[in-house]
């Protein structure tokens, strides 16, 4: 007999719920109770790099947008660092939540646009924004990543994954001028590709 | 360095028919693997300028004329990897229903009465070893539409951050002796009993307060990771 692995299991994800915000962005719950709410200064005033707005929804597989959505967004500054890194923009936290409207579904993020990272083995990544869903009806959140349609992104080595060309598209936002708009679809013929990371 | 793999036959399906809004939010192709990459294995941090010292007291830092009406107690236990490894530091976020089985949230019309004195939200960070506690009112039960007579068990929601963005997690606690877990549609969704039984809080009278508030302890475990990413190889994996 060999000796029994020892390692502890993850614990099993839960659905957010309905109510998602009251713990993670209470003021759109509709009450105030902290000072400060966590992730909607992701970005201070005088860090470098490139203003753009993104705006989307998402869908669910009806068509319908969900409004009871939240997204977390990870992403590097413009020179593609984050926050822990050494030479990171001074104050930059790279982590934002985004609450969509309660009764349109729609989301409206102001952020940098972020740099170029490095990938496995070296190799560049294309600027991207790492996002997380949660909402009622998803088990386990939802990662995966918005990309940006006027950056090359021909070499990207995540991007290049994806089997089939056509679904690489739903990982990047259309626009230009700093204004983008990104859809995510959670079923249907525009799903949108998750990350099982 | 990576993250270990998350095991996908632990937690719940994306479809799960019988919790139904999972139906239509549900992905139905396959998702694309991915060894995390830097994007995955940095992830944002808190701190104590971030969070104010009444923030992990449910019991009080909503209260406007008196206490919140229902059982008090103590949730506290552990974050770990699956290394057995302390999560020290990290924001541990918290929301549930008052003592009536009520949220406080524009969308919760459930007959049972808001409370002025309970918000229903709180957030903590570990300490050094990963220890985390908050005082609370045990959640009441509450109806649900999705079969015609539904009802949530008693539970607390919980969502944990760990180091790395693709350790994020949220979970929810549930109670030691519950009859409702057994029959929760969202509770079967996870199809092994033994991952059921690791989202269920042993009452922990060792640390409950007398004449005071009850006790509950509930470990939670973060992906274990092979290496720490920043501290031996600066140069990205």
């Amino acid at each position: 007999m060999a000796q029994p692995l020892s390692y502890l299991k993850e614990t099993p994800s839960q659905t957010a719920g309905p109510y998602v915000h009251i713990g993670l962005a209470p003021g759109a719950a509709g009450f105030d109770i902290y000072d400060h709410e966590l992730g909607f200064d992701p970005v201070p005033d005088d860090t470098p790099g490139d203003r753009i707005r993104i705006t989307g929804c998402v869908f669910d597989g009806m068509g319908s947008p969900v409004r009871d959505v939240l997204i977390e967004v990870w992403q590097a500054d413009a020179a593609g660092l984050y926050p822990g890194q050494p030479g990171v923009a001074p104050g930059f936290r790279g982590w934002a939540r985004v609450v969509p409207d309660f009764d349109t579904g729609m989301f409206t993020l102001d952020t940098i646009r972020p740099g170029v990272v490095p990938g496995p083995g070296g190799r560049p990544q294309a600027p991207h924004l790492s996002l997380w869903l949660v909402a009622r009806g998803i088990n386990t959140g939802l990662q995966t990543r918005m990309y940006f349609t006027d950056q090359d992104n021909g070499d990207d080595p995540v991007l290049n994954l994806i089997e089939q060309p056509h679904r690489r598209l739903t990982l990047i936002a259309d626009g230009a001028d700093g204004h983008y708009h990104f859809d995510i679809h959670l079923q249907g013929d525009k799903e949108t590709v998750f990350l099982d990371v | 360095m990576s993250l270990f793999q998350r095991d996908r036959t632990w937690h719940p399906p994306a479809l799960a028919p019988d919790y139904k809004t999972s139906v239509a939010r549900s992905p139905r192709l396959a998702m694309l693997s991915l060894d995390a990459t830097v994007s995955e294995l940095t992830g944002p941090r808190f701190g104590h300028g971030d969070i104010a010292p009444l923030d992990g007291d449910l019991i009080a830092n909503y209260a406007k004329t008196g206490d919140p009406v229902g059982e008090r107690i103590i949730v506290h236990g552990r974050v770990l990897d699956e290394n057995g490894r302390p999560v020290p530091q990290t924001l541990v976020e918290i929301w549930q229903a008052n003592a009536g089985g009520r949220y406080r949230h524009k969308k919760d019309s459930y007959l049972a009465p808001v409370d002025p004195n309970f918000g229903g939200c709180g957030r903590v960070l570990t300490d050094d070893q990963g220890h985390y506690a908050f005082r609370t009112i045990k959640p009441g039960a509450y109806p649900w539409r999705n079969w015609v007579n539904n009802w949530r068990p008693a539970h607390i929601h919980l969502s944990v951050f760990g180091t790395a963005f693709a350790q994020r997690l949220i979970t929810q606690m549930y109670f030691e002796g519950d009859p409702l877990i057994a029959h929760c549609p969202i509770v079967k969704s996870i199809p092994d009993p033994r991952a059921i039984e690791a989202l269920v809080a042993p009452l922990d009278l060792n640390q409950a307060v007398p004449l005071d508030c009850l006790a509950y302890r509930f470990d939670i475990v973060l992906r274990g990771r092979r290496s720490t990413f920043f501290e031996n190889r600066p140069e990205g994996n």
